[in-house]
């Protein structure tokens, strides 16, 4: 395994590791603190928390009642884990678009966070990071207004993990053609039918990015250009972060997004489906506290390089002796 | 309150005893301290034993029927009680036999400390030995025990301009003293080299700045001093004993480089023994950490606050110094079995004031002074022993 | 297995939940029922606050020889951090080479695993500090 040759196929320089003491709830944590620093609400007025990943560190208990303890939306609320492969986020996205937009609920937050695995050695390994993103859903004092959803959604083998089991498994090419990109070409053409858009029309456009290379190709074959996708495209620089995927991408836009500008975003998740959202970017952008936490950009910046053996240490591949007290 | 003596002394030695079990190494050092005595056993009226964790180290609580038990004094049925405080557990029960005598409740006691530390991995003996921590808010965030003298020792040196040397130098000085014991764990010296280089445990001290894992017992008889004459011609009195306690927290003292239950204790043993901190002419201090015993002798008085490495520095805590402190080598070289060290330092110190000490000997002893410290401080345990 | 006894203390492990003595407005972290200072007199008049979670490294240590569960992250910075509002806490220093740690820094807090009841037990979160760029 030629680390220089996986690194240009898959145009993957480096990727996020989390520390031991981290895992997809303290992250999404940090990321629903930091989304609370830069909104004036009461946290009591949040409805709804959801929170989409692979990694929940348990299979019973929910991350999102963590994350409502952490931001002090206990007790009145209604809180469920999502799972949907690496769509999970974007799925916790439209149930709050649900709840919001019924009026059942005045506020939901929706967060897309994973620590990702991938067996020693398999070429998952090597992209599958960590990160993740959370997302205010409300109809006051909107940034951005999510204009449509959309979405497509088979039953297609292309990756899976059974119960119980550490690492997940795949199809090799059959990933990409038939689980990849029909899914996200079908749901990313289904969304622009809808709202008769076509791609000159967005400003950026973020697609689920598992390498480099996918969301370049599909672009292109959706029609998009290089410029549009630039500043969603983190995996080159932190890897795949699976649920954090799409949702990291689309804060990166929203970093730097004007009032106006339009956002093309399609999310992708094994088993298979594609969410599609339609944005256009409001006035109140202007006035939103962007810089009362750290962008997208300023996160990716600050990074520390580890070897294997640290990197190894840190994903519990190597065994510790556990002493029973 | 009326006087009280001690009248024999007894002690095992500590180190890794494998073939001796937690009762055999208790009554081992009970039986040495009732034969220094001259009793036969019968006149015994109660028992403490000073012990911090049975119910952990070898999982027996119930310590006090335990060694009344095998002592071979259950038959008589006299009161056994377990006396615990951490690292002042030995202290403590000094402290507890010292009040039912000078109360008039008991005329002949016997006090114990033992400990069995190494029938558990090294790994579960420093997690054992957290307990004397705040659980709750310092343990259970990954403060050791002995990172939190590690805090100490930054902030010490951090205050007053301490230097890594001076500390390392504590363990220097009680290796050299350890190396006159027949009884300490270690009794090699050691170069300050080997102190500044040995691995590091949590920085800036490392392996030989703390007083190992250690099998240990030791014994006293405390007697009415009205009837001590009756059974031996070397009679030590006990002058003081006083007790202070503080935060359970490091964090939550007003300076982490003073310990207030030592300055509030000594205070209290200084006031009743009715002597200033110059009149002490050798003392065992509550070396867990080199750090501890630089805070102890400044908090006892012996030297100014922010002075205690630069008194050690300058030899005045070994032979021909101010004042000989350690002369048993301390816990650092002679050994810490937890809850047996505070009795030990009381047999030390009578050894001492009795010039039994051979080759250790402090020429013209007559004050002594031991103590004792439970967790990083929160309990300390002072007293104050003199010729009769 | 413990999980009550963790599970209590969790607003002031998560969000720094700590109370003001009303009668001397002292600042008590862990939260009590009575203020060390004023005694009886503060009983029911201490008030609930939280903690801004700023400080600074009053002083520190680099753990090398630590208990099984923390095998994974030796070695760890634990350091006694001097709040804003004037305690004092006991922590790690997290997110920066344990050799840049010095008295006086600046930190913030945030939350990360402190350990868990084994593989099959519950989780425990609270707070540990990174450096204020």
């Amino acid at each position: 395994m030629d680390g220089e040759m996986i690194s240009r196929s898959l145009l993957i320089f480096s990727k996020s590791v989390p520390s031991p003491d981290e895992d997809t709830i303290t992250i999404s944590v940090e990321a629903a603190r930091d989304m609370m620093k830069r909104v004036s609400i009461n946290p009591c007025d949040i409805g709804a928390i959801y929170v989409g990943s692979e990694s929940h560190p348990y299979a019973v208990k929910p991350t999102g009642t963590i994350v409502a303890e952490a931001i002090e939306a206990s007790p009145n609320l209604t809180v469920a884990d999502f799972e949907f492969a690496c769509k999970a986020g974007t799925a916790a996205i439209q149930a709050c678009m649900g709840l919001v937009g019924s009026g059942m609920i005045k506020y939901g937050v929706a967060i897309g966070a994973d620590t990702s695995q991938g067996a020693p050695g398999d070429p998952l390994e090597y992209a599958a990071s960590a990160g993740g993103a959370a997302f205010l859903i409300g109809r006051k004092k909107m940034i951005a207004r999510i204009n449509q959803t959309f979405s497509y959604t088979t039953d297609t083998p292309d990756f899976w993990r059974r119960e119980g089991q550490p690492y997940p498994s795949h199809g090799g090419r059959f990933t990409g053609e038939p689980a990849y990109f029909k899914h996200v070409i079908g749901c990313g053409k289904g969304l622009m039918q809808i709202v008769k858009t076509k791609p000159e029309d967005y400003d950026y456009a973020v697609f689920h990015q598992p390498n480099g290379k996918f969301p370049v190709r599909v672009a292109k074959q959706l029609g998009f250009t290089e410029d549009q996708i630039e500043t969603g495209l983190l995996t080159p620089f932190i890897g795949n972060t699976y649920s954090g995927s799409v949702p990291l991408g689309l804060a990166a836009i929203l970093d730097v997004a004007k009032p106006g500008e339009r956002i093309f975003a399609v999310a992708y998740g094994s088993g298979a489906g594609s969410d599609g959202f339609d944005i256009t970017v409001r006035p109140e952008m202007q006035q939103y506290r962007r810089d009362a936490a750290p962008s997208v950009r300023q996160f990716v910046e600050n990074k520390k390089f580890i070897d294997y053996a640290t990197y190894a240490k840190f994903k519990g591949m190597i065994k510790l002796a556990e002493v029973v007290s | 309150m009326r006087d009280v003596a001690i009248i024999g002394i007894g002690d095992t030695k500590f180190g890794e005893l494998w073939d001796l079990s937690f009762r055999e190494i208790g009554i081992q050092a009970g039986l040495t301290a009732v034969g220094d005595a001259n009793l036969s056993g019968d006149e015994i009226d109660a028992l403490y034993v000073g012990n911090m964790s049975g119910g952990r180290f070898i999982e027996q609580e119930h310590i006090g029927a335990v060694i009344a038990d095998y002592s071979g004094m259950a038959r008589d049925h006299i009161p056994a009680t377990r006396v615990e405080a951490a690292g002042a557990s030995g202290g403590l029960a000094i402290r507890q036999g010292y009040m039912a005598v000078a109360s008039g409740l008991h005329d002949i006691v016997v006090v114990g400390g033992a400990e069995k530390m190494t029938d558990v991995p090294d790994v579960m003996s420093v997690a054992i030995q957290a307990s004397a921590e705040d659980q709750q808010w310092e343990a259970i965030f990954g403060a050791t025990f002995a990172s939190l003298h590690a805090m100490i020792a930054r902030r010490h040196m951090h205050e007053y301009g301490t230097t890594r040397e001076q500390i390392a130098q504590v363990a220097v000085k009680n290796h050299k003293h350890g190396a006159l014991n027949p009884k300490a764990q270690f009794q090699r010296e050691v170069s300050l080299d080997t102190v500044l280089r040995s691995p590091p445990v949590a920085e800036p001290l490392g392996v030989f700045d703390c007083a190992p894992n250690s099998d240990g017992a030791a014994a006293v008889v405390l007697c009415a001093m009205e009837k001590a004459k009756k059974y031996t011609d070397t009679v030590i009195k006990i002058a003081a004993s006083a007790q202070a306690s503080d935060t359970l927290a490091l964090h939550h003292r007003t300076d982490i480089c003073t310990f207030d239950a030592t300055r509030v204790a000594t205070a209290r043993a200084f006031k009743q023994a009715k002597i200033m901190p110059n009149d002490v002419d050798v003392a065992e201090i509550n070396d867990n950490f080199t750090i501890s015993e630089i805070l102890a002798i400044e908090d006892l008085g012996f030297f100014k606050k922010g002075e205690g490495g630069k008194a050690t520095e300058e030899g005045q805590t070994t032979f021909g110094g101010k004042v000989v402190v350690n002369s048993s080598g301390g816990l650092k070289a002679r050994g810490d079995p937890i809850g047996a060290t505070g009795v030990a330092q009381i047999v030390e110190i009578v050894t001492q004031l009795r010039g039994e000490a051979g080759k250790r000997q402090v020429k013209g002893a007559e004050i002594g002074l031991a103590h004792n410290v439970g967790g990083a401080g929160g309990t300390v345990v002072v007293h104050i022993l003199e010729v009769v | 297995m413990p999980t009550a006894r963790f599970w209590r203390e969790n607003p002031s492990r998560y969000n720094l939940k700590a109370c003001r003595c009303g009668v001397c407005g002292k600042v008590i972290f862990p939260p009590r029922s009575i203020c060390p200072i004023c005694h009886r007199k503060s009983m029911g008049k201490m008030e609930e606050i939280k903690l801004r979670g700023e400080g600074e490294v009053y002083s520190f240590s680099i753990v090398h020889d630590a208990p099984s569960q923390f095998e994974m992250l030796k070695p760890y910075v634990v350091a006694i951090i001097k709040m804003g509002e004037g305690v004092m806490l006991t922590s790690q220093v997290i997110d920066c080479d344990p050799a840049e740690v010095k008295i006086g820094m600046k930190v913030r807090s945030t939350m990360r695993k402190l350990g868990e009841d084994g593989a099959a037990g519950v989780i425990y979160y609270g707070y540990k500090f990174v450096p204020i760029e």
